[in-house]
């Protein structure tokens, strides 16, 4: 078993929070993993990816090859289509709805996200609306975690953990919020939807 | 994953590997990728759970920290990114001439790609030069491994060694599985004094030791478990060498190449972990051999020695010839190229055309009010030129900024303005980071006081390195100042402003009346980094919720 994620946003939206919950999980349940991060100037508002390796083997480089990723998961639209040419035919695009606008030629966002949701395999998750409906507007990238978790190979069990451990470090009252985020994410991208190529 | 395993990056492997060598001390200048190598050891000693950890004003006062611990006979550490060699150059060569006493190991962070970096440059090369082993791992175990090894050789050669990482293995999290450590050495220093002494009869005595020792070193390298050969089985007159992450990208595509060439006929293969070059084993692997394809990353620094090795008749094949690109960072894609395989299918998905999404200045940064105001003070002037300097301040180069126009290396802001005024240019400004001008501007006020040339040199002052993640600047604010005024400059020129909008009238006017000064004019332009506030704001909230938890 391998799962190959490409993790997609702009510096400072927190995809390496992402990054950690469902890498932490994977290795408590034992299995190999790499995560690759960006960290210096390309940080700052700009472009940022980083590749998350999952296996039962061992992993023998730290990047996804081109063609190679199972997900492309991303904090906002388009930055979900800028990784395409990683994906795996068959691969899924799980991206938050919500444009992050820093600029000036954004591009209209409905054709946007048709774009996505005409790719054979998407989720287009209104993260921002459920983590508010979950209690904290912060708790986008949870319920990015939760639309994301149903994709790869992990129990959920195991990412609920992890998500408790890390909460419970900054503020107990921030568990609960961030694991409903978590599960109203897992429930929006799991809803029995087919996806667009196979209704 | 075992159970004792630790998730950690290469660079945190690197920090945990030199703890369990016995670990004295250790120094650095912060620099994208290196940075966390030092950050995890700071970290330990602010816990009192390790030695002493600490940010230097510059890479050259930290490796001679560093140095100073070895000959005290501590094992000592010093980390700094490729480029930050530069400045501790001197430093690092003739320590190659001392008989190092504490194991020194040099940790360093190549950035191919330029991820955050203005340069590629490879650090093997400064290896070879100053005449020391070098050690390149290719996985976080290793990591850890090769630096507690490092410390190991550094004592029994008596020589500093490097250990050479580059940016995706310093930034990928993995587990590593950590070794019982081992104690840290006494106290005592070298006791002979001649070895230590670089005057001219004991340097002569000392090179000539120097170039003695790269006999046993190739002995070494030769024997060294790093450098493996993978027999082949394939035919004879194609074979392969790796270089540090060559090697990953190689493995990962030798599934499909044993399927293209056939079970069990994949070429022989030798990686190359430890330097100097193992030439024995190259000569070895290529006897017979018609090509041979060397994948490294990097410069083509081994490719280049093997042609150099090798009979004419093998043809070398590598970033040379094209069959790599010459710049940029290797990757499972372009090796898989090199290795003569087809691209992989990827999803026939056909993206719309996409804006580009360039790293930018946070919106509300301090350094935008200055870089505003002072192209407003310049409107209308003539002869006028802007130079900057290593920070997030350089993203000011980009729209819809866009003052500098010149921006090198750390504290070259500084010089190069003085340089430019001499030269004719009346109108010359040069901005430079608070912490960049206590690593290496500070020298180059000198030089403007002294001859007294009209320049106008901003300090922004945010009171953080914040390019490279927040860490402290060396010395308080307030101190900048003081500095500047030491160092010569008229008071009546020293100038603190706030770079906010509410003042931006007021500072472009102030500007205005520095350029227009035809001697050297100092503004420090203070506010702080929205970084810096977040994470005070994060720290101060930590600290209250576990002054709830107490009561
Ligand atoms: S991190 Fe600080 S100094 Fe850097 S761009 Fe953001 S606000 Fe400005």
């Amino acid at each position: 078993m391998t799962c190959d994620i490409i993790l997609a946003g702009v510096g400072g939206q927190g995809v390496l929070s992402i990054a950690a919950i469902i890498a932490g999980a994977a290795l408590d349940e034992g299995l190999q993993v790499r995560q690759s991060e960006v960290h210096g100037m390309a940080q700052r508002g700009g472009a940022v990816s980083a590749h998350l390796r999952i296996s039962d083997r061992h992993i023998a480089c730290d990047l996804v090859p081109s063609g190679g990723a199972d997900m492309i998961l991303s904090m906002e639209p388009v930055e979900s289509l800028r990784y395409l040419s990683f994906l795996k035919p068959g691969g899924v695009i799980v991206t938050a709805a919500e444009p992050f606008v820093n600029i000036p030629d954004y591009p209209d966002l409905a054709p946007l996200i048709k774009a996505i949701e005409s790719q054979p395999r998407s989720r287009v998750v209104a993260a921002a609306e459920l983590a508010k409906k979950a209690g904290s507007a912060r708790a986008v990238n949870m319920v990015m975690v939760g639309a994301a978790s149903s994709f790869i190979p992990v129990a959920s069990a195991s990412m609920e953990a992890r998500i408790a451990k890390l909460f419970a470090a900054k503020e107990a009252s921030l568990v609960e919020v961030n694991l409903k985020a978590f599960a109203s994410g897992r429930a929006f991208a799991a809803d029995g939807r087919a996806f667009a190529a196979e209704a | 994953m075992g159970s004792d395993d630790v998730v950690l990056l290469a660079d945190e492997a690197i920090a945990l590997g030199a703890v369990h060598a016995g670990l004295g001390a250790a120094y650095g200048y912060p620099g994208t990728p290196s940075t966390e190598i030092l950050e995890y050891l700071i970290a330990l000693y602010e816990k009192g759970r390790g030695p002493r950890a600490a940010w230097c004003a510059n890479e050259k006062t930290a490796y001679e920290e560093a140095l100073g611990a070895s000959f005290a006979g501590k094992r000592a550490l010093v980390t700094m990114k490729h480029v930050g060699l530069n400045v501790a150059a001197d430093p690092f060569v003739n320590s190659a001439l001392v008989a190092i006493k504490g194991g020194l190991v040099l940790a360093i962070a190549d950035d191919p790609g330029m991820h955050s970096s203005q340069d590629e440059q490879d650090s093997r090369f400064y290896a070879q030069f100053a005449g020391v082993p070098c050690l390149e791992p290719t996985s976080q175990q290793e990591a850890y491994e090769m630096t507690r090894e490092a410390f190991d050789l550094s004592e029994r050669f008596q020589l500093p060694v490097m250990v050479r990482i580059t940016t995706r293995l310093a930034h990928s999290r993995s587990g590593v599985k950590p070794r019982e450590p081992r104690a840290e050495n006494p106290l005592g220093k070298c006791a002979d004094k001649a070895a230590w002494t670089l005057l001219p009869a004991n340097g002569r005595r000392r090179y000539d030791r120097l170039c003695k020792i790269q006999g046993e070193l190739e002995a070494w390298s030769a024997a060294s478990a790093w450098n493996p050969v993978a027999a082949g089985a394939g035919a004879a007159d194609f074979v392969v060498v790796t270089g540090g992450l060559g090697r990953n990208y190689y493995e990962e595509n030798l599934g499909d190449l044993e399927a293209r060439l056939g079970k069990g006929k994949l070429p022989a293969r030798l990686h190359v972990g430890a330097y100097p070059l193992p030439e024995a084993k190259i000569r070895e692997l290529a006897a017979g051999t018609k090509r041979i394809l060397v994948i490294e990353e990097g410069s083509p620094f081994i490719e280049r020695a093997i042609r150099g090795v090798l009979p004419s008749g093998v043809a070398v094949s590598g970033k040379l010839d094209g069959a790599l690109p010459r710049i940029g960072e290797l990757n499972p894609d372009n090796v898989r190229q090199a290795m003569g395989l087809p691209p992989r299918p990827a999803a026939p998905l056909a993206p719309p055309p996409l804006p580009g999404r360039p790293p930018q200045l946070c919106q509300g940064c301090p350094h935008a009010d200055s870089y505003q105001a002072v192209a407003k003070a310049l409107e209308g002037l003539p002869s006028t030129l802007v130079t900057a300097d290593i920070g997030c301040y350089a993203l000011g180069a980009l729209p819809p900024f866009s003052v500098p126009e010149a921006l090198v290396c750390m504290g070259a802001s500084i010089s190069m303005a003085v340089g430019a005024a001499e030269a004719g240019y009346e109108n010359v400004v040069g901005f430079i980071g608070d912490s960049t001008f206590l690593h290496s501007g500070m020298t180059g006020l000198v030089d403007a006081v002294s001859r007294e040339v009209a320049v106008t040199i901003v300090i922004l002052d945010n009171s953080i390195v914040a390019m490279t993640g927040g860490q402290k600047t060396m010395l308080p604010s307030a101190r900048i100042e003081e500095i500047v005024r030491g160092i010569g400059v008229e008071p009546a020129h020293v100038a603190v402003i706030d770079p906010s909008p509410s003042q931006a009238a007021r500072n472009a006017e102030l500007f205005r009346r520095e350029i227009a000064h035809r001697g050297v004019s100092v503004v420090i332009a203070r506010r702080e980094c929205l970084e810096a506030i977040k994470a005070k704001k994060k720290s101060a909230a930590r600290e209250t919720a576990a002054k709830g938890a107490c009561k």
